[in-house]
Order: C-alpha cells, then structure tokens, then sequence
C-alpha cells in the first residue's frame, strides 16, 4: 500500500512533470515547427500545458488503484465530496472522447458490441465497456475503481451502463437521481437530490475510509465554483471580435472543467488561458484568420472530425464563437454556494442543460447567439446523445424564425465514425456555407 | 438557336446530366445519361458531345454540381441545394419552396426572390425516401416508371407497404407478390410510403408559397401525385426536372 502510494505520489508530480519537461526540451532542440499555412490563428500556448495536465492526470490514474481510492464517474456527478475524501477520479465519457479523437473507437466499441451491447447504445458507454472487457486503451492503463458514481443529469443511459459497470467490477454503485426539470424546479425533487447527497458522503466514506471533513468540503466547492467562473469568462471571451478562439479549441480545452473540477490544477489552468485569451483579445489575435461569419455549435463535437470540420469552416470565413455543449459547463457556476452544499449542489447539478426542457434549451441557444453575434447555427443530430438531440428540428424551425437565424442540421455521432457519412456531411457544410454568399 | 455562353454539369449518384445555356439561360442543348464511376471521363466525353452539338467553344465556363463536382473541371463548383434552387428559380421565375428527389438525396429547398437558399432539410445517412427506393424496387418487379405510373392509377386501394428502408421494402414487396396481392396496390402502396417519408422531411411548407418539385423522380407521375396526396398541396413540376441542378450549375457561371 505504502510503496503504491509512493509510486502515485511521484508519477503525478515528478514523473508526469519530468516527462512533460523533457518533451519540451526536445521540442525547443528540434526548434519550431513552421506552422502550415492555414486558416487559423496562431495556436493556443495554453495548448501545450493542457497535454501536459492531462497526460499527467491520466499517468497517475496509472497507479491510482491501491494507492488511494478510485471512484469512476459520470461527468456531471457532483464530485466534491469525493475529491473532499481524496479520491482519484477517473471518467469514462472523457477517456471515450480521448479514444474518439484517435479514433479508436470502432476498435475498442467493438469489443463490446461482440458482447452483446448493441450498437444503438451511446459510443461512450459501448467505449468504455469495450475498454472494461479488453483491457485497450490510449492511456495505458485505467485504475479499477472502489465505488462508481452515477447522476442521471446527463441521461438515463448512465444508470445502466454504471449498473453494468457494478456487476462487472463487483463494487458499489451510488446513484444521484435528478428528476427531470419541465419548466422550474420544484422544491420536493430538489429536497430528493439533496437527500441523495448525503447518502452519496456516507457511502463515498465507507469505501473511503474515512470521515468528510466539512471544512475541506467547502474548500473543494468553493475551487469547482471559482474553476466554472474562471470557465465561463475563457467562454465569454468569444464575445469579442474577432474571438481569440475556436469553439472546437473549446471542446478540447474543456477537459479540466469536465475531468478535473474541484482541483487547484483546473483553476490554475483556467486562469492561465483566460490571461492568453485576453492577451490575444487586447491584440486582436482571432482564433481563426479571416473572421466573417460567426456561428453557434449545438450538442456534443464530431470528435474524429474536429480538425477536418474546423477547417471547411475557418477557411470560408466562418468561426464557432459559442457551443451550447462548452457553456453547460459555464452555465451553474452562480447556483454553488460552499456555505450550503447540499442544497446549493442539489440546484446546481440538477440544473444543467441536458436535465432541462426544450423551452430553457431554446432560451439558452437564443441568448448565447444574442450574447455572442451570431449568424448561423449548426445542430450536430448525434445519433450516441439522444437526449441531447430529439427537438432539434424543432429548435432548428424556432431558432430560425425568432432568432432570424440561418441553421443546419448535420447528423453524425460524436466519437464513432461508422456512423458518419463523409459526404452528406460536406454536402450539408457547404450548402449551408453557400448560402451565406 | 442562339449560341451557349455557359455549360451546367450535375454529376449525380445516378445519372450525369449536363445543359449547355444561352445568355438568357435558355437551354440550348442537354445531355442525360447514366453515372459513371469515372467522372471524369464522363465528363470529358460529355462536355465534348455538347460542344460538338452546338458549336461552343472550348472556353466556355462550366458550372459543377452533384456528387461529383470536384472532380469535373470546372470553373466553379456549387453544391446541388444552391444549383436546384437557383435553376427552379430561373425557370419558374418566383420564390418557392422545392422539393428535390434524386437518385440517394432528398431534399426540401426554401428559396427566395433572387433564387437563393434561405432554408434547406436533407434525408439523414439512409436512403429511404429517396429515388434509389424505387429504381430498387421497381427493378425488382421489372417494372418501368411509365407503366408504374399507368399501375398506380389503375389501383382500386393501395396495399400498405410498411418498410421505408429500400432493404427490407424490396423483401416485403417480393412476399407481397408472393401473397397474392394485387401488383397494382402494391405499386400504390410503395409510392404513398414514399411520399409519406418525403412529405415528413418537408415538414410545415408554410401556405401561400409555390411548392415546385425537381430531380429524376418528378418524371414519374405517380410519383407527383402521390406526394401531392401525402402534403395535401398542389405540386408544380419544374419542366425538365432532370436538368434543374445543371441548369443552376450553368446560371451560376453565367457573366
């Protein structure tokens, strides 16, 4: 247990570093690549310390097991207790965005599709499952967890895919239920979450082994709700024109909001972009070269298609200034108040988006595109994200004529590719690009 | 005839179309033949045809769509919403909204006063719903579009054909004949089916605005009923729908 702990202990702060740093050494010797030339800015410096963050974080989860105890959670599991208890935290729905972008998925899904999952399932949970079975992983290796920690905001998929996840590692499974929000909260199902909070503390102990201290609690809350602030105002600077970056350049640099909230290393982060977002607002550095038109994304990202995508865009003109799937993570921040855990958690991880009607998610889309100046909109139809997905060809109709803009639908998946079709898709972007003119 | 200025190839999943134009947009000369994977030789030979035909110089610009655009030389390269759209317009002169059904795309085109797209909905990845559905099954029961459409009008009630997707419609057609059942309601019932899918893509068509319908499809006149049918509006076919897109290709490199 001891020598374990060592090796955790020096995996995420000398070795991740040393390896990070050495990296970059050989960079420097190699001198800079000249950068091709495209239709992008500059890219993000902060780029190169989020490798170095995540690779970090996913090497210690290496030796994680045995050494602290492991949860594995869904990305909108309120987290803080667990981190309060010193838990590493592993997420599948990242490690399934991270084998999407290398696009592994079809490989590793696959596995699981041979064990009977069918192909309808979500490509995170038929990802991660695979990856459970077969033991493949871009990340060398995942630590097997002590509790698993699902919340239903997101879906109702989670509950059976962490159900699954329970029988096959025989450990505990916490739930936190949050009903779903037509129109307002109401008090009592707000009264239930909270409910489940603190059941959440006592079994997150017992596997734990040890007590919550309320006061570093209030420490974690209070860092997730400085990191979602400190998120938002990196999101806000899309604002300005032209915007300092690309709604794409946010779907990757969304990882420490998603997988790391609550940790000193997220804010510190965060506030490192934020500086270099401003920098490059105050010299009118755009995240793309030629900004023309400025368009909002809907749902999650095309992840084995990000560059290809970005590209068709930013070299007509158009750039992604706002997502609704980046300023989810953006959206609760004001709801967490460290003081109130329970009750203030409660709101703030029943409220998100994808836990919300269509009315809110219109209400959403229509100020993020107010908010940000957009013309257009692209509705990424994501066969994995049912939830997130169904109304959209009404939002599309509703966005168009009260929002007077132009919008797409493009239909896809957001990490397998098998259930892409290269050309519809281009025929769709273009069309829609064209239409512009 | 007046000489062309501008050449509209629409090189399709299906067919390769292309229409030589004069300065009025008028077609001059047209060309239809089946696709053939090699588009560019296609085109080749294609493109020297029409300009044998009609004496046009070897520089006259040339407007692409369709699947194959970018692999026809061509001047500029559109795709088939923005060239349907601005040949319907040419050719019927006002706003509307058109319904294309070609050989693996559907689409629904809102367009405005000068042509352009305002708006546009596209079958998803499967081709249900598109005109490969019925060549497919037609096929099968060799079938030719004519007399399918003399059959549809002939059936005394249409025999329900569930299956949208063209795998599974092909295999409940071929047990339907097996069954017994009368060819000219299943014909009928294929083309409702159909339409149904279509008219769901074409959603609300706000009233007041021309409904118009290009692509191959539009010269089955079944095929024009029944979707008139299925959106309970009146259907204007633009006159020779084949050529719409090459034509909007052609307007497109039009000076």
């Amino acid at each position: 247990m001891i020598s374990r702990r060592v090796q955790y202990e020096l995996a995420g702060r000398v070795v991740g570093p040393a390896l990070m740093a050495l990296q970059g050494a050989q960079r420097s010797l190699r001198g800079r690549r000249p950068r091709p030339d495209g239709p992008f800015g500059p890219p993000l410096e902060a780029g190169r310390k989020l490798k170095e963050l995540m690779t970090v974080q996913y090497l210690q989860g290496r030796y994680a097991d045995g050494a602290v105890p492991v949860a594995w959670a869904t990305s909108g599991f309120p987290v803080e207790a667990l981190r309060a208890l010193g838990f590493y935290v592993h997420y599948p729905e990242n490690h399934g965005a991270l084998c999407g972008a290398r696009r592994q998925v079809p490989e590793i899904a696959g596995v699981a599709e041979k064990a009977g999952y069918s192909a309808d399932l979500c490509a995170y949970a038929r990802t991660d499952l695979g990856s459970v079975l077969s033991s493949v992983t871009p990340v060398g290796r995942v630590p097997r967890p002590d509790l698993l920690a699902c919340c239903t905001n997101i879906c109702q998929t989670v509950l059976y895919w962490y159900r699954a996840l329970a029988e096959h590692f025989k450990v505990p499974l916490v739930l936190i239920d949050t009903p779903y929000n037509y129109g307002e909260p109401k008090p009592h199902h707000l009264a239930y979450v909270k409910e489940q909070l603190a059941e959440l503390v006592q079994a997150a102990e017992r596997v734990g082994g040890r007590r919550l201290d309320s006061g570093e609690l209030v420490e974690v809350l209070e860092r997730s709700r400085q990191g979602t602030h400190l998120w938002r105002e990196c999101l806000a600077t899309g604002t300005r024109r032209p915007s300092p970056w690309t709604g794409f350049d946010g779907f990757i640099h969304m990882a420490p909001i998603v997988a790391m909230r609550g940790t000193e290393e997220c804010n510190a982060y965060y506030r490192l972009l934020k500086d270099e977002l401003e920098d490059r607002v105050a010299r009118g550095v755009g995240g793309i070269k030629n900004e023309r038109y400025r368009l909002l994304w809907d749902n999650l990202p095309i992840w084995y298609r990000i560059r290809e995508l970005s590209t068709s865009f930013a070299e007509a003109g158009f750039n992604f200034v706002c997502t609704t799937y980046t300023n989810a993570w953006a959206e609760t921040a004001d709801l967490i108040r460290p003081e109130d855990p329970g009750g203030s958690g409660a709101e703030a991880y029943s409220l998100v988006l994808l836990n919300r009607d269509l009315p809110n998610r219109l209400r959403v889309m229509k100020g993020l595109a107010q908010q940000f100046g957009v013309q257009g909109a692209v509705l990424h139809s994501d066969r994995s994200c049912k939830p997130y997905s169904i109304g959209q060809l009404d939002l599309k109709e509703r966005l168009a004529e009260e929002a007077h803009l132009k919008v797409v639908l493009l239909e896809a998946d957001h990490a397998d590719p098998r259930a892409f079709s290269e050309e519809q898709v281009k025929t769709r972007v273009q069309a829609f690009i064209e239409s512009f003119a | 005839m007046s000489a062309p200025v501008a050449i509209g190839v629409d090189a399709g999943s299906t067919t390769w179309k292309a229409v030589a134009v004069d300065a009025e947009g008028v077609v001059v000369a047209s060309l239809v033949e089946p696709a053939d994977p090699r588009i560019e030789e296609q085109t080749a030979r294609g493109l020297l045809a029409l300009r044998a035909q009609t004496g046009a110089p070897a520089e006259t610009p040339v407007g692409a769509t369709g699947y194959g655009r970018k692999l026809v030389v061509a001047s500029r390269a559109l795709t088939e919403i923005t060239c349907h759209a601005r040949g319907a317009f040419t050719r019927m002169g006002r706003a509307g909204v058109l319904l294309d059904i070609g050989g693996q795309d559907t689409k629904v085109i809102r367009f405005g006063d000068g042509g352009e797209v305002q708006d546009f909905a596209m079958n998803d990845k499967c081709a249900a719903g598109t005109g490969r559905f019925l060549e497919v099954i037609l096929a099968r029961l060799r079938v030719s579009y004519d007399e399918a459409a003399g059959a549809v009008a002939r059936a005394v009630k249409p025999v329900t054909v569930s299956s949208t997707c063209t795998v599974f419609a092909e295999s409940e057609v071929v047990s339907l004949v097996a069954r017994g059942e009368p060819l000219e309601g299943i014909l009928r019932g294929l083309h409702q089916a159909l339409a149904t899918r279509v008219a769901s893509l074409a959603g609300r068509v706000p009233e007041g605005r021309p409904l118009f319908m290009s692509g191959g499809v539009a010269l089955n006149r079944a095929m024009v009923q029944s979707l008139g049918e299925a959106l309970g509006r009146r259907l204007e076919v633009v006159p020779s729908p084949q050529l719409v897109g090459a034509l909007g290709a052609a307007m497109s490199v039009l000076a």
